[in-house]
């Protein structure tokens, strides 16, 4: 199985965001994959191996859209894994998920892949959008919010299971398809390819990280960059962030000495209960 | 600029539309006045009669597709009907709520139009400009959304729902065919409760990873029922495998801003913080006094579950009494 997987850089969430002048200052960032993309890096690897640490089969394609820095966190996904990259050159406050989309296609359409696994959404944004609209530019099936994922014996159809308001909603598609990952994909049983691993093949409850191993045999694999001209895209971002604003604040508040102290100021002064 | 049509899901029983669809079509009208047209609501299925009645009574008007084919809930089915529902309206916007099913279909609707979209919308500013949170909620974006439709799933939390008024006209749409690409829709299982939905609730009451275990959340439920809550989970605790994890509450789960929000053993992280900073009233559980969650708190209390959770079901009781 050929799998085409997805990793944006992002910089690090548990930094404190720098707000000025209705930007955002990400000169002083430090950047990783988005945390969702190394699920779906994890669940691609899966796809192509016979279990923990066992033999593989197919390829992982991962592909980036951004400056050339990205290199660096593309180095880190090979290092995973990942068999070889694809950095596609654009500047990031030129796009958005819509020309992202596009870009992705004209990715799809020259590496044919079995599937393409993204995460659910970027840490960053926080939109949420990218995959399912790749899947309605390819007119190709979708599958989001993955919380398993079980390819079929055959290479035809995958079934999985979606994180849904409801619960757990269980949708087969045909492949090739689009999927996004969420978190409950990095479970121990939760991703299979049945031509390859047996019923009951385990991972670790995590993505991996690189091994030194690994982090060795990324400095041979390609990373292929690509400029926007030669996939013929030419993007045209629908949606442009004009200003950044923090939040508003909430007034501070205080800390009450007792549980009837509590309950005494949800009622007489919140009026909460 | 034209009218503004609100996809709205319909309810389990086929009856209605969903509550959570509500906010959406009172964001619809906002947007709808500075488009000039008027809000056309949307409802999806099989045999969607009455749900389209329903929907009548938050519209001018109704447009039902109707098909066999559109039962299941599936985006390749779907949005191709919300598609041909914004050309048969006229349409310059296409708003749903920010539910599983909205942020499922509605990018792919937007893709079938080639137009752009703004995810989880929390204001309305202009025909073309909304506000909506970035960076797990640490950045408030105005965007303007170009293209020939502009396309919003907005945040349940931030509208009213819209209520009730004269009933519109509905038109419905047989849909012979739809070609699901492939996908198949194999069912859900719900995790059914009693409870009110964690989106609508007045009450929330979510526990984290010092919790430890998933039979400690018994303590907690009966403090949300009796608070006739909703009961929610850190990523942590949803983590851990302690409860299901559509009970997860923050960037990666839900968002929720209920009047009360009882934080226990949750320590606060960015990304839960995202899901529950909206709350009118947050309080803070934890044995941590510098956990990050006393810094959103308005009445923080540094003490063990085991101590504080019993004490104050006893307490809510005798306000109850």
């Amino acid at each position: 199985m050929k799998i085409l997987v997805t990793a944006k850089r992002v910089p690090n969430p548990e930094q404190k965001l720098k707000l000025a002048g209705g930007q955002i200052d990400l000169s002083g960032a430090s950047w990783q994959v988005n945390t969702f993309d190394e699920y779906a890096v994890e669940t691609a690897l899966r796809l192509t191996e016979k279990g923990k640490g066992g033999e593989r089969a197919g390829e992982v394609v991962v592909v980036s859209v951004g400056p050339k820095d990205v290199a660096q966190q593309l180095r880190g996904v090979l290092a995973m894994g990942a068999d070889r990259a694809i950095l596609v050159g654009a500047e990031d406050a030129a796009l958005d998920a819509d020309s992202v989309a596009r870009i992705l296609k004209a990715v799809v359409e020259r590496e044919k892949p079995d599937l393409v696994v993204l995460g659910k959404q970027t840490v960053d944004g926080d939109s949420n959008q990218v995959g399912q609209i790749l899947a309605g530019l390819l007119g190709w099936p979708q599958a989001t919010f993955l919380a398993s994922i079980r390819a079929a014996a055959d290479g035809k159809s995958a079934t999985v299971t979606r994180e849904v308001d409801a619960g757990v909603e269980e949708k087969r598609v045909r492949l090739p398809a689009v999927v996004t990952v969420d978190l409950r994909i990095i479970g121990k049983k939760a991703v299979r390819n049945e031509a390859l691993a047996p019923d009951g093949a385990e991972w670790d409850e995590t993505q991996r990280y690189a091994s030194l191993k690994g982090i060795m045999a990324a400095k041979k694999k390609e990373i292929k960059e690509v400029p926007l001209a030669e996939l013929g895209v030419a993007p045209a971002p629908l949606l442009k962030v004009k200003t950044y604003e923090a939040p508003p604040a909430r007034k501070a508040g205080i800390k009450v000495a007792s549980v009837e102290e509590l309950a005494s100021k949800l009622h007489n002064e919140a009026k909460v209960i | 600029m034209g009218a503004v049509v609100v996809f709205c899901e319909v309810s389990d029983d086929g009856k209605a539309v969903r509550t959570s669809s509500l906010p959406a079509l009172a964001a619809g009208a906002e947007l709808a006045k500075h488009h000039g047209g008027g809000v056309v609501a949307v409802v999806v299925g099989n045999g969607v009669g009455a749900a389209a009645a329903d929907a009548a009574k938050y519209a001018p008007k109704v447009l039902a597709f109707d098909g066999a084919g559109l039962a299941a809930p599936l985006a390749e089915t779907w949005a191709p009907q919300l598609a041909d529902a914004v050309k048969r309206a006229g349409a310059t916007a296409l708003v749903a709520t920010a539910t599983s099913t909205g942020k499922d279909v509605l990018p792919r609707a937007a893709a079938l139009l080639g137009a752009g979209m703004a995810s989880d919308v929390t204001g309305v500013l202009g025909a073309k400009e909304l506000r909506r949170p970035a960076y797990a909620g640490n950045a408030v974006e105005t965007v303007e959304v170009g293209g020939p439709v502009v396309v919003a799933s907005v945040r349940q939390s931030a509208f009213p729902p819209a209520v009730a008024g004269a009933a519109g006209a509905v038109e419905t749409v047989a849909v012979a065919a739809a070609d699901a690409l492939g996908a198949e829709h194999l069912g859900v299982h719900g995790t059914k409760s009693a409870r009110p939905e964690l989106g609508d609730a007045k009450v929330v009451v979510s526990g984290g990873r010092g919790m430890r275990e998933g039979a400690n959340f018994k303590i907690l439920e009966e403090l949300t029922d009796l608070l006739g809550g909703a009961l929610g989970a850190s990523r942590a605790a949803a983590d851990a495998g302690m409860v299901p994890n559509d009970l997860q509450v923050g960037q990666t789960g839900k968002v929720v801003a209920p009047n009360l929000y009882i934080a226990v053993a949750i320590s606060g992280a960015i990304q839960h913080l995202a899901g529950m900073k909206g709350s009118k009233v947050i309080v803070a559980i934890n044995k941590d006094p510098e956990a990050p969650i006393f810094q959103v708190a308005d009445y923080g209390l540094v003490a063990t579950w085991e101590q504080a959770v019993p004490a104050l079901i006893a307490e809510v009781k005798k306000l109850k009494a």
